[in-house]
């Protein structure tokens, strides 16, 4: 295959001039690569893909980030605080811990040789026992769909986030992870990798941010492992450079009873994708939500996949977008009801306000059910600002520009009202106001 | 100088003429009542007046304190002193009742040279309105109308009307839907408001209103005009004879709503 060929051809030989990986992590690699090499990367033929072309990630030569001085990344993700783990082109820069009993927090080291950092994070920074990468081995990979993209992340192994909270553990403070990507003068690639373990009966949550200057691609995969009982709150803020790329993974697998919320911001990017899953086991609980505000010639996709394995569990989906200019979006929610998954309880909503004539949303819904009692619902909308509504504001002296603004605020706000950590709420208002200022011409 | 002169208004909605010469003077400190029967043109009135862009003026003049009021946005007309109270309150989820009449207050301050008014200063204005309108502080909280009960929406326009302080308020079928308890409050919030510098126009179609506003003149509205004036026996009179006995029926709904 002559295409594929071509696409990976780069690719193999920043895949082979890598430094070498602990064992079972070089097998890994390997491959994912040869995965990665016979899946080629999607064009519109494949169904999955058939409103979002990536053609400009694949005809594109990124070299791998390398470490820079550390940028002030505080000042681009004001809403960490607590504990949290910053990395800038992939590397691991800084760490800031607040004791936390029961939490691990660490890198995944996947070199022979860690250099310059320790693959793990010491008690006295406050934390429990330290964290190895063999700690990891069990759940690596083993989530996650197999596709393209989550090959190519897996075959660029290096280092990534790794959290593990255990049995039963409480972990109040949220848990910040900032993939930072600052390019040199060619574009460059990034492959963030985020395992999270929790225990059962345990509590944790965790806001994943990604950002950057530049022009680059971030490939982003993130598998949450939450067991029995568990309860975890995922956020993402997707604030990338307007002429990045960012395609990223979610994937969840939900033990017995155990409740999962996501909430995915995506403002940034030239073109972002995100495909968001669950597997849900008896009784489990999966609340995923979803903002995204686009404008310009910005393109967003959303894919999110329920998998009701098991009986007596609920989801719930609620994706809202703002969308100008000659922006697109894309959202597709997939449904799975297995045979066994009886009393099944499944809601999806995906709600569009478009701010112009020339804006687009591609929203599908894709509901597969084989067990017979069940209750699944579904509902897309798509409409413009209220015009009675923004007469009403005018009429009381409130001017048209901030009365869209308004408007258009309200319109987000149920998904921002979901977020629970107060500074990345308030934070994410103040984002909001500042950004959908521009919109309301 | 008066308050409002209306001239020869003409108005149409997707090209059906529904206001068809309109003229009225109003002055200072005055209240009109517009009766008339149902798609006569009273709420296109209301909303020709407020500035609503669904409907086009197509001839006459409006004179608010002797400008052209008819040029200025929706929002300006408010900030000069223009008040409707909407017949159908609009439900506006994810906004705060509270946020939206900070902001209301705050604008219509800076247009008159105020300094804008911070959370606390504002509660400690609205708190007595609130008091008068019998609204709870929960209700501010609240986004602006939703799940409002229709009396509820009612008090709440009259509310606003007292914290904003208009020169001329309109109040749009304000008596509709409501029963004869959440009449009493609002018709009480509204004649606390009446004074020298305050105008009223209060449109309905019915006289129930006007016993508890009454008012210093009765126009009736059919078919696009102002057929009949007088003081506020001719409300009593309508209410004898129907507007049967003026020779006025029911038209078809003329008036288009959205």
């Amino acid at each position: 295959m002559t295409a594929v060929t071509e696409q990976t051809g780069a690719w193999l030989d920043y895949f082979t001039a890598q430094p070498p990986a602990v064992r079972w992590i070089a097998e890994l690699r390997a491959s994912a690569f040869q995965r990665f090499a016979k899946l080629g990367f999607p064009t519109t033929r494949d169904e999955a893909w058939r409103s979002t072309n990536i053609a400009r990630i694949a005809r594109a030569n990124f070299a791998p980030a390398r470490p820079v001085a550390a940028p002030d990344w505080e000042k681009l993700a004001p809403y960490t605080s607590g504990i949290r783990l910053v990395f800038v082109n992939g590397r691991l820069v800084d760490q800031t811990f607040a004791p936390s009993e029961g939490l691990h927090a660490g890198l995944l080291v996947a070199l022979q040789r860690p250099a310059g950092c320790a693959d793990r994070l010491t008690p006295s920074e406050g934390l429990g026992a330290g964290l190895l990468t063999d700690d990891a081995r069990p759940h690596l990979d083993q989530h996650a769909p197999s596709n393209a993209f989550t090959a190519l992340n897996t075959a660029f192994l290096d280092q990534g986030g790794f959290i593990q909270v255990a049995r039963g553990a409480v972990v109040k403070p949220a848990i910040h992870l900032i993939y930072l990507t600052v390019p040199g003068p060619q574009p460059v690639v990034t492959h963030p990798r985020t395992l999270v373990v929790v225990g059962a009966g345990a509590q944790c949550t965790l806001v994943e941010s990604y950002l950057g200057t530049g022009a680059y691609f971030t490939n982003a995969v993130t598998e949450i492992v939450a067991g029995e009982g568990a309860v975890v709150d995922h956020y993402k803020i997707q604030r990338e450079s307007p002429a990045a790329f960012h395609v990223a993974t979610l994937q969840a697998t939900l033990g017995r009873s155990a409740n999962f919320a996501s909430c995915s911001i995506s403002l940034g990017a030239a073109l972002a994708r995100h495909d968001i899953g669950a597997t849900l086991s008896e009784g489990a609980d999966a609340s995923l939500n979803g903002l995204y505000i686009v404008d310009g010639t910005q393109h967003v996709d959303h894919h999110t996949t329920i998998d009701h394995a098991r009986p007596h569990a609920t989801s719930r989906e609620l994706y809202k977008g703002i969308l100008d200019g000659d922006a697109s979006a894309v959202f597709s929610g997939k449904v799975l009801v297995r045979k066994d998954a009886q009393k099944t309880d499944s809601r999806q909503t995906n709600q569009n306000l478009l701010l112009s004539d020339s804006a687009r949303i591609d929203s599908k819904p894709e509901l597969e059910i084989f067990a017979d009692d069940v209750r699944c619902t579904h509902g897309a909308t798509i409409g413009q600002l209220d015009a009675e509504s923004l007469f009403y504001l005018q009429s009381r002296g409130i001017g048209k520009r901030e009365a869209r603004s308004l408007l258009t605020r309200a319109f987000a706000q149920d998904v921002v009202d979901r977020i629970k950590v107060p500074v990345v709420k308030e934070s994410l208002e103040a984002i909001l106001l500042e950004k959908l200022h521009e919109h309301s011409h | 100088m008066a308050l409002l002169e209306i001239k020869d208004l003409h108005a149409t909605v997707a090209g059906r003429e529904i206001l068809q010469g309109i003229d009225l003077t109003i002055e200072a400190g005055e209240v009109h009542a517009i009766m008339g029967p149902n798609g006569s043109g009273k709420s296109t009135l209301a909303q020709v007046l407020a500035g609503r862009d669904l409907y086009q003026v197509t001839g006459g003049q409006v004179l608010f304190e002797g400008h052209d009021l008819l040029s200025l946005s929706p929002e300006d007309r408010s900030r000069t002193g223009v008040f409707l109270g909407f017949q159908y309150p609009v439900e506006i989820p994810g906004v705060s009742n509270m946020y939206f009449l900070k902001a209301a207050l705050n604008t219509v301050r800076k247009s008159r040279g105020l300094a804008e008014l911070d959370a606390m200063d504002f509660l400690q204005l609205v708190r007595e309105k609130m008091k008068f309108m019998e609204i709870d502080q929960s209700l501010l909280n609240r986004p602006v109308n939703t799940g409002f009960s229709g009396g509820e929406k009612k008090r709440n326009e009259i509310f606003q009307m007292a914290v904003l302080e208009p020169k001329l308020a309109i109040l749009d079928e304000t008596d509709s839907g409501l029963d004869i308890d959440a009449l009493r409050i609002v018709a009480n919030g509204v004649n606390a408001l009446r004074g020298p510098q305050r105008s009223l126009i209060v449109i309905t179609h019915y006289q129930r209103l006007l016993d508890y506003i009454v008012p210093d003149f009765v126009h009736v509205l059919a078919r696009g005009k102002l057929v009949k004036s007088g003081g506020k026996e001719l409300a009593r009179e309508l209410e004898a004879s129907g507007y049967a006995g003026l020779g006025i029926e029911d038209t078809e709904p003329l008036e288009i709503r959205v």
